[in-house]
């Protein structure tokens, strides 16, 4: 079986400048990826980006890829990674395609994804009332009922999107009170559509086709809400399931050292699945291509 | 002959983007539908689709949830 220099697992900032860094360093290698962008193709206005005073996450994402796409890079797109370990010598990557490929060296660049409320239901309703995205999906809900699971700014954040498009929104927080920025707050508590539910649960999502009401527990009391469109905005949780044998902090996030190594040497993490302070599309090209000529010196080395 | 290519999406959904950059990258026509103001085209996407995640694309009556590239590209024979 061929053996890879380097296998990168992810193709957000993160895996992309990695790969742009692989690919100017001449290295044999492959980048695995489910898609192209990560949570940075759901980004709207980046402001932050330095060299762009403004931009779309949208077309952010679409320079990277040009730039990525430049080099006679090797991109698995569109197969999602399922297992890495280190056996013996070599890196062991496996796809959800049942391929297998080795490697000298991975970085693990899988990001973050939307945490579920684990509320039963909720998967078989996915897109069919369900949404983790209220900017994408929002508009669908025009004049409808909308319960928004979560109390932190990105819950806020929604629940505003949705003040302007739902005719009634519930926010299901399951502390004593809303926990995001103060002006968020005060903004959500104003619009006269919104109902604020502290101390509350979803346990249930129910409905035939689609969704058509939820089940809640506030304070110790059960509730059905009869509500059409649900949105789970509870924060991100790291790729990192797949990762065999490497450390990880308490919210799964895979530890490493300033030069971007795990505890595994050869395996290298990059980007917000890392325990890396401070998760920003900047540093997480940073950080990627940090990881990646830390790679490249531990094959000089080897 | 071309194919008849609808994409029912919202103005503010990344993938909607995505998809129709694909579409102009690859000089295929396209109508485009925003449901976040035409409500009859929001209820034709979820009654088509049987489900209401944007975006869905028509490809001559095959619906394609989401920025499936590989299928957009199998259907569109790419």
């Amino acid at each position: 079986m061929k053996v890879y220099d380097l296998i990168i697992v992810g193709a957000g900032p993160a895996g992309i400048t990695a790969c742009v860094y692989a690919a100017r360093k001449r290295m044999d290698f492959l980048v695995i990826t489910g898609d192209i962008g990560g949570q940075a193709a759901w980004s709207g206005d980046i402001e932050n980006y330095t060299g762009y005073q403004f931009i779309t996450g949208a077309d952010l994402v679409k320079k990277f890829e040009e730039h990525m796409r430049s080099y006679d890079a090797s991109v698995k797109e569109g197969e999602g990674v399922v297992g890495v370990e280190k056996p013996g010598e070599l890196v062991l990557v496996k796809t959800n395609k049942g391929i297998e490929y080795q490697a000298k060296t991975v970085i693990i660049a899988s990001g973050k994804r939307s945490k579920e409320a684990g509320a039963s239901g909720e998967k078989e309703y996915k897109n069919k009332g369900v949404s983790y995205c209220a900017t994408c999906d929002g508009p669908i809900f025009n004049a409808k009922i909308v319960a928004i699971i979560g109390g932190g700014n990105s819950a806020l954040d929604a629940a505003l999107q949705l003040t302007r498009i739902a005719k009634q929104v519930y926010v299901i927080n399951n502390t004593p009170q809303l926990s995001g920025d103060a002006i968020m707050r005060k903004k959500v508590e104003d619009a006269t559509n919104v109902s604020i539910l502290n101390n509350s649960k979803v346990a249930a999502i129910l409905g035939d086709k689609f969704v058509n009401a939820i089940r809640l527990n506030q304070a110790g009391e059960e509730k059905t809400l009869s509500v059409q469109g649900v949105f789970v905005e509870i924060g991100l949780i790291p790729n990192s399931d797949f990762v065999k044998g490497v450390k990880k902090n308490a919210q799964g996030e895979i530890i490493i050292n300033n030069r971007n190594e795990t505890n595994i040497p050869g395996i290298f993490a990059a980007g917000d699945v890392t325990d890396v302070p401070e998760k920003q599309i900047i540093i997480a090209a940073g950080e990627g291509s940090k990881a990646c000529l830390s790679a490249f010196r531990y094959l000089a080395r080897s | 002959m071309a194919k008849n290519v609808k994409i029912y999406s919202t103005p503010t959904c990344p993938w909607c983007i995505r998809v129709k950059q694909f579409f102009k990258e690859n000089n295929i026509a396209f109508e485009d539908y925003d449901v976040s103001t035409d409500h009859a085209k929001s209820e034709e996407m979820v009654n088509k689709s049987g489900q209401m995640g944007v975006p869905v694309i028509d490809i001559e009556g095959e619906i394609i949830v989401g920025f499936d590239k590989e299928k957009i590209k199998q259907v569109l024979g790419l």
